[in-house]
């Protein structure tokens, strides 16, 4: 008899064979103890996952799942994500990018993948630098920052991915940092979203950036900078003596302080994460004025594009059979008779 | 639906017709001109003549009304002999305005026929065309003959009662035109006026109009109002193996070859594209044809339509992209990681002018080494070509099985020529293809259980492993793998030996192809014409009638070329002397130099103009000197 009890599996079902070949203390390594240990709960299945990845430190992360994986060239693991989706969408997709790889060379397809809306979870590890190719500044580099490329310091803006996904329509974005404890259930939130799910995920690159998020990821301090987002949930911190109201008059958003535990006297606002102008404001909070916002940002699903297509196909094909010789035939034609074949006739 | 010919043996209308015409439709980009020689192409394919034709049209949609590099032209050669290029100088020159006269009138056979539409050459157009005079009305034509009348006025009285603008109704010129044309060479109206009942469906009275104008033409044929100046001339059918035939455009043929490639697989496909001329045609034709397991994906660029491809290769469809030169370029990248990978891949490659933007609607062969040589590291894959638009059906069944067998990507080449130009086609038989079922790995390859998906087998190919198959799970990429395993290994050894192994794969294809076949004469001899792709016409009509006159030479023509076919090397051998005509610079004469020590000669032409089969012929004369 066949054992039908569930197969429960463990973070070691999820490591793959292969010797993980990040620098020691890289941030890469706390967020593939996280996705492997959401694998475990969410108790997916490795044969129906796939990991598809770009080009940069953050690409190699499918060679380290016991998962399927295909790691392929710089920018452009979006696209080859499609082609995935569109031919089997049963299998569970997680793009793993970088902020060179997803944001710089790749921003276009990243751009599109969003817009289309195509069912999987984008992960995208921002450590504000080019590791792979020993450190220059990449878009999410903040202005001045020095580098190779940049001895004087860079001079660009910095990109905003929250910001971007949104910009290209986005119907779910979070963010996370590595060595968060929380992490997991943002990728939790993220794969439960039918949909294409954006997760930004700040990485210590120890090398070339070393600490570079430390002013609101360090524990110490971490309650007044970290400003954690429940849907339905009061946007409060600092241990609930501060929170984010909505100035009306300006439609900015603002820090109060809340006294007694009282949030709803001071007018701080409650999360909802199908609000996209709140969603919108959220991202782009400039930290050190307001603390990091983190946590699920956005969750409001639309149809994917994957459903479309292949109902668009499914309806195209409902009640027709695939006869090659008729295909072949279709159109205008007429006919050569042969010698045997007695009189011309048309068909 | 077919249509019934005429009885053959039913008696010619003329005693002493040519074997073939070629007409040229000239006019401005807004006239018609594709539409009037497409419709005109399927009344001779009806007649049962053979054809061949060559649209050229400006990169411009809607070019200025009446310029000179606005004008649009479509050449037809047909006759009741074996056809197999478009002509190269016209017998009859439809000319709608003076532009169309001015860029046209030069490659007309002298004591051809222009017809002109007088009511178009007006001061304003005559200036546009850069003409100080009005040719029809001074001797500059005298070499040719000349037939003006006020097309415009005629085609508005015949299509006054229906109450049209005048703008409208002047776009009922072209059929006019048709109708004229259609009584010249002793057509039947009636798949015509069909058709434009099924086009203007919604639109009865737009109908009307047109079949209205293309009777007036007829008649104004009919009534010798033309002064005699023309005679009906009837072409009998060629003689033609019995089947069922259509008229097939190369875009059609390899839509139509990829599906029946993918269904000889047994696998759907995965078609991503992006627009450019001249392969959009593709794209288009293959998302009409979602019922035989076809899905198609409009990318946001080229590099994610080969990407998405690729994609769907992973995931176990057959996953194809296409292009035009500089889309081609763009995919680079990517074609390196599916040679690197092993997945299979069909890419389709409609050359045009280049480089860079080049000539967006004339053709070229200049792609050859960008097919053959054009990405980074050694990269071999797979190249084959097309000679014509039917030729192109069996070349892209022929891709999709060396892209499954071996899996490899596998560039198909084309050019704008073929991908435009119609043919005759005899539809073939379904029953008589032969399929190559694509296999997927199932169980674990290697020694307790494990799976090795860089293991190869005999001819070097390693196994196809779907995700979602369980126990397989695996993971592939760009990097340089071990053998078997495809773990990250970059070790010297590792990459010599699978650098030498990719080699091999491709190298070994050659014992799976055909030996290449002399086309036309000996298997030794004097001088070789050795062609590829899109220049077959002209090659085959000037070798076969350089042999008509008693010289020793032969036509060879290459569709696989990469790798060649196995007995290529020693073919060529047997000549004294090898010309390679090619629409470019010399490419595959270089490739065949290289490959055999061979010392071929070029014969090149890149001026977005096919070879014309007289300077095929002056070449022979040449190497035969």
């Amino acid at each position: 008899m066949n054992d039908m009890s569930p197969i429960t599996r463990t973070v070691k079902d999820w490591e793959s064979d292969q010797e993980v070949r990040w620098c020691p203390g890289c941030g890469d390594y706390a967020i593939l103890k996280a996705v492997q240990r959401t694998m475990v709960d969410l108790g997916s299945d490795p044969a129906k996952t796939v990991f598809v990845s770009g080009i940069g430190c953050s690409s190699r992360f499918p060679y380290y799942m016991a998962s399927y994986g295909f790691h392929t060239i710089h920018g452009r693991a979006p696209a080859f994500a499609t082609g995935i989706k569109l031919a089997n969408p049963e299998l569970d997709v997680w793009l793993v990018t970088g902020d060179g790889d997803g944001m710089s060379i790749g921003g276009n397809h990243t751009f599109h993948f969003i817009r289309r809306n195509i069912n999987s979870q984008i992960m995208l590890f921002n450590n504000e630098i080019y590791g792979l190719t020993k450190g220059q500044y990449s878009p999410t580099s903040r202005e001045g920052t020095p580098s190779p490329s940049t001895p004087l310091g860079s001079v660009d803006h910095p990109a905003l991915p929250c910001a971007f996904a949104l910009g290209a329509g986005a119907r779910f974005v979070a963010r996370g940092f590595d060595v968060s404890k929380e992490l997991s259930g943002v990728l939790k939130a993220a794969h439960a979203h039918r949909g294409a799910a954006f997760i930004e995920i700040f990485q210590n690159c120890i090398v070339y950036n070393k600490d570079r998020f430390e002013d609101f990821a360090a524990p110490k301090g971490a309650e007044d900078r970290q400003l954690w987002l429940v849907n339905g949930q009061p946007m409060l911190f600092a241990k609930g003596t501060r929170g984010i109201t909505l100035d009306r008059a300006s439609l900015r958003l603002k820090v109060v302080d809340v006294v007694d535990g009282d949030w709803e006297a001071a007018g701080v606002i409650v999360h909802d994460v199908t609000n996209r102008s709140i969603a919108h404001m959220l991202v782009e909070l400039p930290f050190g004025a307001f603390p990091m916002a983190l946590g699920v940002i956005y969750d409001d699903p639309a149809p994917t594009y994957e459903d479309a297509v292949l109902g668009q196909d499914a309806t195209a094909r409902a009640g027709k059979a695939a006869d090659l010789g008729k295909l072949l035939a279709k159109g205008q034609t007429w006919k050569v008779a042969g010698e045997d074949q007695g009189p011309l006739s048309g068909v | 639906m077919a249509t019934q010919l005429a009885e053959p043996g039913s008696p010619p209308v003329n005693t002493n017709a040519p074997e073939a015409v070629v007409v040229r439709f000239a006019g401005d980009s807004g006239d018609g001109m594709q539409l009037t020689g497409g419709q005109f192409t399927l009344s001779t394919a009806l007649a049962g003549n053979d054809l061949a034709t060559f649209p050229d049209f400006p990169a411009e949609i809607r070019a200025p009304q009446g310029t000179l590099f606005g004008v649009s032209a479509f050449q037809i050669n047909f006759g009741s002999t074996d056809i197999t290029t478009a002509g190269d100088a016209p017998d009859v020159l439809v000319a709608m305005n003076p532009a169309a006269l001015k860029t046209n009138v030069g490659a007309l056979k002298p004591g051809g026929l222009i017809i002109a539409d007088s009511g178009e050459f007006s001061k304003r157009n005559l200036e546009k065309a850069k003409y100080t005079a009005n040719p029809l009305e001074d001797d500059s034509l005298a070499k040719w003959r000349l037939m003006a009348f006020d097309i415009s006025a005629l085609t508005l009285e015949s299509v006054k009662p229906f109450g049209l603008g005048n703008k409208e109704a002047l776009r009922c010129k072209n059929m006019w035109t048709l109708g004229l044309a259609l009584w010249m060479f002793d057509r039947d109206r009636q798949p015509l006026i069909d058709w434009l009942n099924g086009k203007f469906a919604k639109n009865p009275v737009l109908a009307e109009a047109n079949i209205a104008a293309l009777n007036a033409g007829h008649a104004f044929g009919e009534t010798a109002e033309i002064g005699g100046q023309v005679k009906k001339l009837h072409l009998d059918p060629v003689p033609a193996a019995p089947g069922l035939y259509r008229t097939i455009t190369g875009a059609e043929a390899v839509s139509l070859g990829l599906v029946a490639g993918a269904q000889l697989a047994g696998l759907p496909i995965f078609f991503g594209g992006y627009p450019i001329t001249p392969a959009s045609a593709i794209l288009h034709n293959l998302a009409r044809m979602k019922e035989y397991g076809v899905t198609t994906f409009q990318a946001e660029d080229e590099i994610a339509a080969i990407a998405s491809a690729i994609g769907a290769s992973y995931a176990g469809q057959l996953g194809v992209t296409s292009s035009s030169g500089p889309g081609i370029a763009l995919k680079g990248e990517a074609l390196g990681l599916a040679v690197m990978t092993e997945l299979p891949l069909v890419v389709v490659n409609s050359q045009r002018g280049g480089p860079s933007t080049g000539l967006p609607t004339k053709t070229e062969q200049s792609d050859l080494y960008q097919a053959v040589y054009g990405r980074n590291g050694d990269t071999p894959m797979p190249v084959v070509s097309a000679r014509s638009p039917g030729d192109a059906f069996d070349v892209a069944i022929e891709a999709c099985r060396l892209a499954v067998q071996f899996m490899t990507p596998v560039m198909l080449l084309t050019d704008g020529y073929i991908a435009n130009a119609a043919e005759p086609w005899k539809v073939p038989d379904t029953s008589t293809f032969t399929p190559f079922p694509a296999t997927f790995l199932e169980e674990a390859n290697g020694p307790e259980g494990k799976v090795l998906p860089y293991k190869r087998d005999a001819d070097g190919v390693r196994p196809w492993i779907k995700p979602g198959t369980p126990g397989l799970m695996h993971r592939i990429g760009g990097i340089e793998k071990a053998i078997d395993t495809g773990d990250l290994d970059y070790s010297p050894a590792t990459h010599q030996a699978q650098t030498d192994a990719r080699k091999a794969k491709i190298d070994g294809i050659a014992a799976h192809i055909p030996a290449q076949e002399v086309d036309l004469g000996t298997s030794t001899g004097k001088l070789a014409v050795v062609g590829w792709g899109s220049t077959y016409g002209p090659i085959h009509q000037a070798v076969k009638r350089a042999r008509a006159a008693g010289k020793d030479v032969s036509h060879i023509h290459v569709r696989h070329i990469w790798p060649l076919p196995a007995n290529l090397g020693d073919l060529l051998k047997g000549y004294d002397k090898v010309l390679v005509p090619e629409m470019n610079t010399g490419q595959f004469k270089t490739v065949l130099r290289d490959q055999y020590l061979v010392d071929a000669r070029p014969l090149n032409k890149v001026s977005g103009q096919p070879f014309t089969i007289a300077e095929i012929e002056a070449a022979i004369e040449g190497m035969l000197a």
